[in-house]
This record gives C-alpha cells, sequence and structure tokens, in this order.
C-alpha cells in the first residue's frame, strides 16, 4: 500500500504504540483486498461490547495513549446504574462494564451506548466514507443512506477512529457496490417480523450483494433494521439493495450495474416459517418466564406498538424493552414508560440482550420478536421462543406462548 | 514432500495440523470456548470440534463484535484453530485474524478444494504463500 508520509509516521510510532498498532491492522485488512491507499473517514460507529476481547483490545489503545481522531458513538453494553441499583450483577462483572465504560471515555468516544445509530445520533450523508461495525448498522449506512462503508470489526472500526482512515476497498468503491444475487420475495411481507425472517436466509441467499424485489412501494425504518440485523447473523453481509426503495436501486439495471446476476433466489412464505421453526425459535406451545425486546434497540414506535399490543392489561411475567436513552427520555416524557411500569414492564436503557446483567434468566423460556436476540445469548443459557411482536406480548400477558 | 498450492496470505505465521472442514460459515462466538465444539444449531460442523485443526472453510459470518470475541476466547484456553484457510474474506473475520496472530490464507485454486479432505495432515504457510499436503 502507497502511505503518505503521515501514515507512515502513525505506523512508525511517532503518533504512539496505540496509533500504530492501529495502522497495522489497516494496512494488514489492506494489503488482504489488495487497497492501493488510505482515504479519510468522516465518522465511524463501534460495536463496544464489554466482552473481553473488547476490554482487550480497547484497554491496550488505551496504555498506547490512542486518542480518536473521529471520535465514534459506540454500542451497548449494560446500564451500570439501573443493573446494579437492582442488583442483578456481580461485583465482577460490574468492574468490567465500568473498565469497558473507562476506556472508552479515555479513547474519546461518544457514549452513546446504542446500536441504531444510523436512526438517531451518527447519520451519515450520500457517499460519505465512514468506518461503521455493528451487524445492523453496516448494512444500513449503505444500503439505505448510500453511504460507504465496509463490514468492519468492532476492533477494525476503532482503528479507524483512531487513525482517522481506512483502505480503500471494497464497498468505498462504486463497482463493488452493485448486487449479484436477485432476490425475488414472493412471502406476504405483512409486518417488520417478516424482515427478521426475510433477513435470517443467509444460507438460502449466498455470500454477495442480495438486491431484493416484491417488497412493495414503502420500507418502515424498523424492518430496514431488521433486515440488516439478521442478514448479519445469518451471515455477512455489508450491502444490499431493495428495488425502488434504497437509493443506489432505483431500477433492477442500476442495482445489477446493468450486469446479469450471478443467481437468482426465491424466498416464499414456507421458507421463513421453515427457518422460524427449524432454526430460530425453541418449540412453542409452552409456559414462559419473561419477554424481552429490543435488538437492535427498539424505536419510538415500536414502544408505542407494544403498548397498543398491551392495551392496559397486567403482565403475567416480566417485559423488558431495549433502548437508547434518547428513546427512554421520550418514552419518559410522553408517558410511554409509565404506562408499561404500570402493567409489569419497563424499559432499559444502554444495554444489550448479549450481556451479563441477564444471567438471572438462565434456564429459563422467554419469548421475543428478534430472531438475533434469541441467537447470541444461546451461548448464556437463555432459552427464546421467536414469535412476532404481538404474538409475544399476549404471550407475556397470558404466561404462555402457542 | 506433499502436494504445493499456492495461496494469498491474510494474516502473517506459519501452521502444521489436522484440517477440518466446513460447508457452513463460521460464527467462533458459537464454538465453546473451553472444548472447540461447535454449539450453533444445523450447523456443518455442529457438536465437531475445531481445537488445533486448521479450518478449511467459506469464511467468517454475523456479528461484528462476538465474532472476535469468539476467536479470543478459544485463543486464550488454547483452543483456537491452529490457521485458517477461507474462500470469501470478508473484513471482520480478517481484523479478527491479524490481531488474534492467527495464520490465514485465502485464493486457493479449486484443485486444492477438491484434493483436501478431513483428518488430511497440511501446512498452511501465510508468508512464503503456499499449502501443503502432507499426507491424506
Amino acid at each position: 500500500m502507497r502511505l503518505t508520509s503521515q501514515q507512515q509516521d502513525m505506523l512508525a510510532g511517532k503518533h504512539g504504540k496505540g496509533c500504530s498498532l492501529a495502522m497495522k491492522v489497516l494496512v494488514g485488512i489492506g494489503e488482504t483486498f489488495n487497497a492501493p491507499r488510505m482515504v479519510p473517514i468522516t465518522r465511524a460507529h463501534v460495536a463496544l461490547s464489554n466482552q473481553d476481547a473488547d476490554i482487550w483490545f480497547a484497554e491496550k489503545m488505551v496504555a498506547g495513549g490512542a486518542h480518536c481522531k473521529v471520535p465514534p458513538t459506540v454500542n451497548p453494553g449494560f446500564c451500570l446504574a439501573y443493573f446494579t441499583e437492582k442488583n442483578r450483577v456481580s461485583k465482577a462483572d460490574a468492574a468490567c462494564m465500568q473498565r469497558t465504560h473507562d476506556a472508552y471515555k479515555a479513547l474519546g468516544a461518544v457514549l452513546s451506548y446504542n446500536c441504531t445509530p444510523y436512526l438517531g445520533s451518527n447519520i451519515p450523508f450520500f457517499k460519505e466514507v465512514v468506518a461503521f461495525s455493528e451487524s445492523s448498522a453496516t448494512p444500513f449506512v449503505n444500503a439505505v443512506w448510500g453511504a460507504r462503508t465496509n463490514r468492519e470489526s468492532a476492533q477494525s472500526a476503532l482503528c479507524a477512529a483512531i487513525t482517522g482512515c481506512v483502505p480503500e476497498y471494497g464497498l468505498l468503491l462504486d463497482e463493488k457496490r452493485y448486487g449479484d444475487i436477485l432476490v425475488e420475495v414472493h412471502a406476504d411481507m405483512k409486518s417488520h417480523f417478516q424482515y427478521q425472517l426475510l433477513g435470517y436466509m443467509g444460507k438460502k441467499i449466498g455470500p454477495g450483494i442480495p438486491v431484493f424485489v416484491g417488497l412493495g412501494g414503502y420500507v418502515s425504518p424498523e424492518a430496514l433494521m431488521n433486515l440488516c440485523a439478521e442478514l448479519n447473523t445469518s451471515g455477512a453481509y455489508g450491502m444490499f439493495h431493495i428495488v425502488g426503495v434504497t437509493p443506489e436501486a432505483p431500477t433492477l439495471q442500476d442495482a445489477f450495474g446493468h450486469k446479469q446476476p450471478a443467481r437468482t433466489v426465491v424466498i416464499t412464505d414456507q421458507d421463513l416459517d421453515d427457518v422460524l421453526h427449524r432454526e430460530i425459535s425453541d418449540p412453542g406451545d409452552t409456559q414462559i418466564d419473561f419477554a424481552l425486546f429490543g435488538c437492535p434497540h427498539c424505536t419510538l414506535a415500536q414502544v408505542k406498538e407494544l403498548l397498543s399490543y398491551v392495551d392496559g392489561r397486567k403482565l403475567s411475567v416480566p417485559l423488558w424493552i431495549m433502548t437508547s436513552a434518547f428513546t427512554l427520555d421520550a418514552a419518559r416524557k410522553m408517558g410511554l414508560l409509565q404506562a408499561l411500569q404500570r402493567v409489569g414492564g419497563d424499559i432499559v436503557p444502554d444495554t444489550c440482550s448479549d450481556q451479563p446483567c441477564w444471567h438471572f434468566l438462565k434456564d429459563r423460556t422467554g419469548v421475543t420478536d428478534s430472531p438475533k436476540l434469541a441467537y447470541y445469548p444461546r451461548k448464556r443459557g437463555l432459552r427464546f421462543v421467536v414469535r412476532d411482536m404481538q404474538t409475544c406480548v399476549e404471550a407475556a400477558v397470558q404466561g404462555a406462548v402457542k | 514432500m506433499g502436494k504445493r498450492f499456492t495461496c494469498h496470505k491474510i494474516a502473517e505465521g506459519a501452521a502444521e495440523g489436522e484440517v477440518i472442514r466446513s460447508k457452513d460459515e463460521i460464527m467462533f462466538y458459537l464454538v465453546d470456548p473451553d472444548t472447540g465444539v461447535v454449539l450453533e444449531k444445523a450447523h456443518d460442523l455442529e457438536g465437531r470440534s475445531i481445537a488445533g485443526k486448521i479450518i478449511v472453510f467459506p469464511g467468517g459470518k454475523g456479528s461484528s463484535v462476538v465474532q472476535s470475541d469468539g476467536l479470543y476466547q478459544l485463543i486464550t484456553k488454547n483452543n483456537g484453530p491452529k490457521a485458517m484457510i477461507i474462500q470469501y474474506p470478508e473484513t471482520v473475520l480478517v481484523a479478527g485474524a491479524i490481531i488474534m496472530e492467527i495464520p490465514t490464507v485465502d485464493q486457493l485454486e479449486p484443485d486444492f478444494y477438491a484434493a483436501v479432505k478431513d483428518g488430511d495432515r497440511i501446512r498452511v504457510d501465510a508468508d512464503n504463500g503456499y499449502v501443503e499436503i502432507l499426507s491424506a
């Protein structure tokens, strides 16, 4: 790779050990993908995770004197104040979260603790070059906003935030953004839940850039968010197009760059039903112990939707909605938080489902509308029946799910 | 000398070991760090261990976060892969391989995929750009 003299100085350690390591990682990635040079970024989002590798790498950067040139927004860990007050976390787990917080604070990150920055705190412009990690965030900013990022890992996005640049390859280039798989959706996409299942079809869709047709004229932000999150649970997708919806796909020809698709995949209602019952959900017809929503973080519209299904009825099991501190604040001002608390539910800010704060639910069965939420915490012993939001809320009222 | 195939370096280093092949992409977070056994439901390698093996697989998938954490946990418990041979490099796995220092290569010819089998002993030399099948 050709580096500028300033970039060479960074690599050589003239800006500290942390910055040097960050540049070394970016050069390694650049060489893998034959990038000719580095290009500047103007935004970043780091998928902070409060997990061992995250703490190890962030603290290594702090110890190496690194500071973010481009302050990144960050993902949720868990809300220390909320869970320590409720006595739900061990001293050791609380200490980890404090270390994560301290490390990212020292690095100069924007402590937004939210996994949907593209809907609020960090929205890039069309064609803006950025470095976004986080499952749903990368494809959302590429496909929906038309910004340009590769599918950064939490660590490579942090390296980009520190150095202020990324190697130029892949989705940063016009010709690498065209679709190559035609995905004909014949399923009835009646709510944002169907987009969760469509996103989970990664095995059937296969590697590449999908171009979806058959999704109608309007796709809601929640549907797009779900599609993005699940595409990067079932597979690895940095980009997609929806013909007639996303900005780089006004027509099928534009989406494919006037080339023929490499293959065509058809998705039917049966496919969505099969993936739900065979791969995503635990069996239904069971008592449940809790309900958990907000993977990715619920929007204000989803908070309102959920409350409309509750319809003032008392819940039989605890129910939590995870969201950003910003959405929680609005929900409080609008009386939505109080309405949910009155029936036995709650809204939790700054928190991810895949965190030790939920360990008190180990070996219990919950309901959720998110396949991603069911997928990762499997390792922590949480079990989930996955259904659409209305069915989940009904289950929380009845204490059992169909 | 075994049969040699050229490859392209992703993460530096060299290693010798036994092959395990996966048809499916891998999410290392859903691999048990204490045993190296793949936990993911309906995965090609479900119930099998990748500990100390050289994995031949399409590439990584899933979260931009926990992929690296999965590799980190496996490596700190000495149950990580010795090397990785992939077909479709994507940034998340590439960054993880570089940071966690796991020798990783791509761009193997179809001949290699036709020849290599589960249990073969092979050598991956990322620095010198070759993979050698030592014994089938």
